[in-house]
């Protein structure tokens, strides 16, 4: 009946001192390189863990025998940077898909902002994720994983056209096995967030 | 693989878990860190005691939530459990007070130089 499996895992534990936990969020259609990015730059490997939505909104509740028909589970994955010894920046790799919005506020308000891969064969997969950020207000950059298969090779430009992407959303490519690939994504949504960051208190 | 199955398709167990309650503290974020602040006693919940054992270094929600193979909204009521009880103590990611007093910039500054760092 129980078949929780547990991996000897091999933890490292934070710094003793460790106070400020920070999220960045990984977004994007299925297969296009989330947790092959979380895990190029996380110093854990990414572990996977799930929350459960019951129809009411709110935590486990009894389900008067309808279990299946009113809870909708999403899981995700998630790897972990230490920045220095008191701030610690987690990364979710997270489906893009329609029911995991309905767990944004409750998991993800808060998010410094957010990642959106692209893989260029499937575009239109992003698009929802893209709307879903914009009316969040989370800012986001956009990445696009480029496999060897992208025989199309969009330029960036084109992509930016296709996605209906406003100039001041950064576009960049990665290559999400790469770990400076991905820590360069990471720096370039830090400093587009640092921008705007300046932009606001500066008036 | 990095995925592996965690057991939520049996609802009776998570009721059971949790006394079937589902309320949790509002700020309990998911990286929020949980600290001990004493070790497991006899007789306690075996959830508990894991948590206990887990966050004697500072360990977030989330990750409680993958070690022990529970969905977060549990873990959100377990840990709920031992903050009432005064056994964790959680260091929200606002309440920081080193956080707190800075300009959100300062803040992204951080996050910046710590990747260049990485
Ligand atoms: N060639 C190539 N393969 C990649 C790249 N990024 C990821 N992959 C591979 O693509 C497959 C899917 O990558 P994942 O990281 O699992 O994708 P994901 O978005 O987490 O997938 P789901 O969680 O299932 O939605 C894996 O086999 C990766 O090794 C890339 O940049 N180039
Ligand atoms: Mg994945």
């Amino acid at each position: 009946m129980d078949s929780v499996t547990f991996e000897p895992s091999a933890r490292t534990p934070l710094s003793a001192v460790a106070e400020t936990g920070l999220k960045i969020v990984v977004v994007g259609g299925f297969g296009v390189g989330k947790t092959t990015l979380v895990r190029s730059v996380s110093e854990i490997r990414p572990l996977n863990t799930e929350e459960v939505m019951t129809e009411a909104g709110v935590g486990i509740d009894r389900t008067a025998g309808l279990p299946d028909k009113s809870t909708t589970t999403v899981a995700f994955d998630f790897g972990r940077i230490s920045l220095s010894e008191r701030t610690v920046l987690y990364l979710f790799g997270a489906p893009g898909q329609e029911r995991f919005w309905f767990l944004w506020d409750r998991l993800f308000s808060g998010t410094l902002g957010a990642v959106v891969l692209v893989d260029t064969r499937r575009m239109s997969d992003c698009w929802y994720a893209i709307d879903r950020l914009e009316h969040h207000n989370t800012p986001f950059l956009v990445a696009v994983n480029r496999f060897e298969g992208d025989t199309n090779a969009f330029p960036l430009s084109e992509i930016r056209q296709a996605l209906a992407l406003p100039d001041h959303v950064p576009l960049i490519d990665c290559d999400a096995r790469v770990r400076a690939s991905g820590k360069n994504v990471l720096i370039t949504l830090a400093d587009h967030l640092y921008e705007l960051a300046m932009a606001r208190e500066t008036p | 693989m990095s995925r592996r199955p965690v057991d939520t398709g049996d609802p009776d167990r998570l009721y059971t878990i949790t006394g079937g309650r589902s309320e949790a503290p509002d700020d309990l974020d998911l990286v929020s860190l949980i600290v001990s602040e004493c070790e497991p006693a006899r007789g306690m919940q075996s959830e508990h005691v894991r948590i206990l054992k887990l966050c004697r270094r500072p360990a977030a929600v989330v990750e409680i939530a993958a070690e022990l193979g529970l969905p977060v909204a549990v873990v959100r009521i377990l840990v709920g459990d031992l903050l009432a009880m005064e056994k964790v103590t959680a260091r929200h990611p606002r309440a920081a007070p080193a956080v707190a007093e800075l300009p959100e910039s300062s803040l992204l500054l951080e996050v910046l130089d710590g990747l260049r760092n990485l």
